[in-house]
């Protein structure tokens, strides 16, 4: 569902959700003092929810491309499906598993509307720094907009290259 | 003494059929297995390694039930332990030589001895896919053998290695099984292909 909802929309029925007022963010709030609304472990937690489905598809295709008689050799050699998971499928989807998430943190780092709608845009507890971006703008400063655009181009430039470059490092030529 | 006795429908491109095994294997005998494409030779073997479920049937290793349909026992491909060299070797490509026999047995000296045997000493921190065909075929079977199972299958060992490679390494494995007194089960195309080898055969049509 994350994948195709709106972000606005998933933001909003988080916010009722989570809200301390009624349902579970009422029981959070009473039993273990956590407010997941206009918090910064809110905004992680929606930001999880939003952004996991991205990390998961490509993993799951990774897994899936792998050869069956992978998982069926370890587990002749007597191990568990846990200990052939993290001994043998994982270490063998190495690139996939940093693409999607990089490209993960990327989307994260980027979002707006789930953001918002459960952080709102408190200065130093929810104010991130797409939010920052448009804040800029709408206060006609144009070059705080630059300069927290520059940051987010520079991580997001940075990131794309390192994948880039490892999976390049890690893919055999074909003539080899 | 292995007794199996089991039925499994087929799906082949003819249509549904059934496939149907009753046989005994001499406990330390090599049965070489052949029969024609999309036979089911290689689902025989994976039933008896546990990766697929027979319909119908039992399968009784030492006297010990592995699987039996009426009484509902189904031992896990973990706990039968069978070794199992896949046709398309199944080798860990995370893993160099020595990792893939760490990985299935904790015993330094069996490690060394089958390096050994496979003369692979020289190439221990090599990953497969530095390793030619007949290295990673060779490997294949050492990691099979290195649970020391009670019974070996074998899909295909021997189709990637060269006639000279394959000559040394029929005696070597002969040595082998006569020593582990494992029970030995070969899916082969060419019958022929283990002259000197299998002491006993099986047709599957």
């Amino acid at each position: 569902m994350p994948l195709v909802l709106p972000p606005s929309v998933l933001g909003f029925y988080l916010l009722l959700a989570f809200s301390p007022q009624h349902g579970i963010g009422k029981w959070l709030y009473d039993v273990f003092d956590v407010q997941f609304v206009f918090s910064f472990q809110g905004l992680v937690l929606a930001s999880f929810i939003y952004s996991m489905p991205f990390m998961v598809g490509p993993i799951k295709s990774a897994l899936q491309q792998l050869p069956a008689s992978l998982a069926q050799a370890s587990y002749t050699l007597g191990k568990t499906k846990r200990e052939t998971f993290i001994k043998v499928l994982l270490p063998n989807i190495k690139p996939s598993l940093l693409t999607a998430t990089v490209l993960t943190f990327a989307h994260t780092m980027g979002e707006f509307g789930v953001v918002l709608m459960i952080g709102g845009n408190i200065p130093n507890i929810t104010r991130v720094a797409s939010i920052a971006v448009y804040d800029s703008v709408e206060r006609m400063d144009y070059t705080g907009a630059n300069n927290y655009a520059a940051i987010l181009l520079c991580i997001t430039f940075v990131m794309v290259i390192s994948v880039f470059v490892f999976n390049k490092y890690q893919a055999k030529s074909p003539l080899e | 003494m292995i007794t199996i006795a089991i039925e499994k429908d087929l799906k082949a491109y003819q249509g549904k059929r059934t496939l149907e095994i009753n046989r005994e294997f001499l406990a330390g005998s090599i049965t070489n297995i052949y029969g024609p494409s999309g036979s089911g030779k290689t689902t025989f073997l994976k039933m008896i390694a546990g990766l697929v479920i027979p319909d119908n049937g039992s399968i009784k290793v030492d006297d010990i039930v592995w699987f039996d349909k009426s009484q509902n026992i189904n031992f896990s491909p973990q706990k039968r332990m069978a070794g199992f060299v896949f046709q398309d070797y199944a080798l860990f490509p995370n893993m160099n030589v020595q990792q893939h026999l760490e990985y299935a047995t904790n015993s330094t000296e069996w490690i060394k001895k089958l390096l050994a045997i496979g003369k692979l000493e020289t190439l221990t921190n090599h990953k497969p896919e530095y390793l030619s065909g007949g290295q990673q075929q060779r490997l294949a079977i050492l990691r099979a053998l290195a649970v020391k199972p009670k019974i070996l299958l074998m899909d295909e060992p021997f189709s990637g290695l060269d006639p000279e490679m394959k000559s040394a390494l029929t005696q070597d494995l002969k040595n082998l099984f006569n020593e582990l007194r494992t029970t030995v089960l070969i899916v082969s195309h060419n019958p022929l292909e283990l002259a000197g080898l299998a002491n006993a055969e099986m047709v599957i049509a």
